[in-house]
């Protein structure tokens, strides 16, 4: 019987819904190990934190330190591996967002663990399933060892519900040391649109936009179906949007209930990110684009015509109700 | 300044994989060097050049752990322009991240760099952990997913941007450290040795492709081969694929003929507006 601690990542509100799909996936886990779910959260007033991950967790352990403040790998693995040795936990999971990515392996060379990044599925107590080659194969991998870490891949798992009362311990934190490394600043995107890895709809222009400010009307559609905006890489790479919006392999995972894919060919590494939508629309002026075969609806036309008609028909379509 | 960079072969993203029997066949794979690993490579290179007398000043030692096979991706990295090799044998194939990291760690005890550069992930194991684990088992900073990299002049920190979720995050970290580079590394302006390059150097927007004359001198530089045994570390992965299997199949749906058919059916028939 071992307990599974699950980093839940944070703000001044809550833990963050980023966070929700670990949880989830930590219930799978501890059911396998015959344990229950630890939470965990770090940093700087926490208290509405710890309170809000009691809602999902029979246990919660609070690393709130003002010393703690700035999320640094170098400060933070540390009381995640804590967590583990204190919880006497056979597993650490967390998200795959990019905090995740970083400070998760970080812990695993401390807990001395293996790791798998960006599960997919909890097959037994050390088997899960993720994907790699850019998501064209699924491997079953195995963890030995008395502890191991995962990320979970967030859109594979849903968000947990709250239900839970659980008991909220504060840790008392040992020295930290940040070998040096200090957070200068953070440049936020400020959005009023939902995350990428959240929204139910998600609009996105390729190489085929061809400037920056033709991303306007596709930011107009988006609008309209409270979407998130994404990009595929060659967007990204020729300098039309920034590249937090790139959608694929080395961006964002979505999986949305629909997904328009505007302009964008379809390359290998562009599908990884986004073939797990529910519905899929790709409108291309080039019929052979190998987008159209993953597309549940394929339409081909410029964007120029296109859009600007998606638009209208919507519009029509709510104001008939 | 001496920077440790790390080079992976993996097999051509772009050819399609061979799944049979729950296995990845690679009998026949086409190797090339990781493309986050070539970012890397850059990124290192950019560190030691472009003097204000336009000389380079530092070394760049590249490390492969695989078959002798990967010497071929090391010749090209010194083809670039780095300046000696260093290939591990071992089965690439069969370690994980925490084994990698493990030798690199042992690897970087001999050498004492004063940097690491790592893609931030090989695109076929995809999984993102070595620079990591590597910086938390030497007790290193780390700065990962980089978007820019500044070295101070006095040569003790670097200033770095990172691409994250939220947005961009500047972070500062003492030397030595390990570093993993994103994509947009390879920007003009996003990679300079403040106590080398002036303000004004930028290079192409691009990594660069071996040179004829970099070919030729790349043949008189040193791989050196070292035997994983030497380096007297557990290199027993912790993590092992079991099996692989393709992915479920998405199939190619319509077409449709108009935007008025697309709005009808995506809203009577997939009911998703």
């Amino acid at each position: 019987m071992a307990d599974v601690v699950v980093f839940c990542e944070s703000d001044d509100k809550g833990i963050r819904s980023a966070s929700l799909p670990a949880l989830t996936g930590g219930a799978a886990l501890a059911k396998q190990l015959g344990g229950g779910v630890c939470a965990v959260v770090i940093g700087s007033g926490t208290g509405a934190a710890a309170a809000d991950a009691a809602r999902y967790a029979a246990r919660v352990l609070a690393y709130d330190d003002a010393r703690l403040a700035a999320p640094l790998a170098e400060t933070w693995a540390p009381q995640l591996a804590d967590a583990v040795k204190r919880a006497g936990a056979g597993a650490l999971l967390g998200t795959a967002t990019s905090t995740g990515k970083d400070i998760l392996p970080r812990a695993a060379a401390l807990l001395g663990a293996g790791m798998a990044s960006d599960i997919t599925a909890v097959v037994a107590a050390n088997r899960f399933r993720r994907p790699a080659y850019a998501g064209n194969a699924i491997e079953e991998v195995e963890i030995s060892g008395p502890v191991l870490v995962a990320s979970v891949r967030q859109t594979a798992f849903p968000p947990a519900t709250p239900g839970a009362a659980g008991a909220i311990e504060a840790v008392a934190v040992a020295a930290v040391d940040a070998l040096g490394a200090e957070l200068v600043g953070l440049h936020e995107t400020k959005s009023t649109r939902p995350d990428l890895g959240e929204a139910k709809v998600v609009v996105s222009g390729g190489r085929g936009m061809r400037a920056g400010e033709n991303f306007k009307i596709l930011e107009e559609l988006t609008d309209l179906l409270g979407g998130a905006l994404g990009a595929s890489r060659a967007a990204c790479d020729a300098g039309m949007v920034p590249n937090d919006l790139q959608v694929g392999q080395t961006g964002k995972v979505v999986a949305p209930q629909l997904y328009i894919a505007v302009a964008i060919s379809g390359a290998i590494q562009h599908l990884a990110g986004m073939k797990g939508s529910k519905v899929i629309v790709a409108i291309n002026k080039d019929p052979e684009a190998p987008i159209f075969q993953v597309a549940d609806y394929g339409l081909v036309d410029t964007w120029e015509k296109a859009v600007p008609a998606l638009i209208a028909g919507i519009k029509k379509l709510k104001a008939s109700g | 300044m001496k920077i440790l960079v790390t080079c992976k072969r993996v097999p051509n993203p772009e050819h399609k994989l061979k799944l049979a029997g729950g296995q990845i066949d690679l009998s026949t794979a086409s190797w090339q060097l990781n493309p986050f690993d070539e970012y890397a490579v850059e990124t290192a290179l950019r560190l030691t050049e472009k003097g204000k007398g336009g000389e380079r000043s530092g070394e760049v030692v590249a490390v492969a752990i695989g078959p002798k096979e990967v010497a071929q991706q090391l010749r090209g990295v010194l083809a670039m322009g780095a300046d000696r090799a260093i290939l591990i044998g071992g089965d690439d194939a069969a370690l994980d991240a925490t084994a990698v990291a493990r030798v690199l760690a042992a690897l970087v005890a001999r050498e004492k760099p004063d940097l690491v550069v790592l893609g931030k992930q090989t695109v076929d194991g995809d999984s993102n952990q070595v620079g990591q684990i590597l910086a938390g088992l030497l007790g290193w900073p780390q700065a990962t997913f980089l978007a820019s990299i500044h070295l101070a002049a006095d040569g003790k920190s670097a200033t770095v941007t990172r691409e994250v979720d939220a947005g961009v995050e500047e972070k500062r970290v003492r030397l030595p450290a390990v570093v993993t580079v994103d994509l947009r590394i390879i920007g003009k302006k996003a990679v300079r040795n403040e106590a080398l390059a002036s303000a004004e150097a930028e290079w192409e927007e691009t990594q660069r492709y071996a040179s004829l004359k970099g070919i030729m001198a790349a043949k008189k530089k040193e791989i050196k081969d070292v035997a994983l045994a030497e380096l007297g570390v557990d290199a027993t992965a912790s993590m092992k694929v079991k099996s692989y299997e393709a992915p479920p199949v998405r199939k190619a749906g319509a077409r449709v003929a108009s935007v008025d058919e697309l709005v009808a059916k995506l809203h009577d028939e997939a009911k998703v507006i």
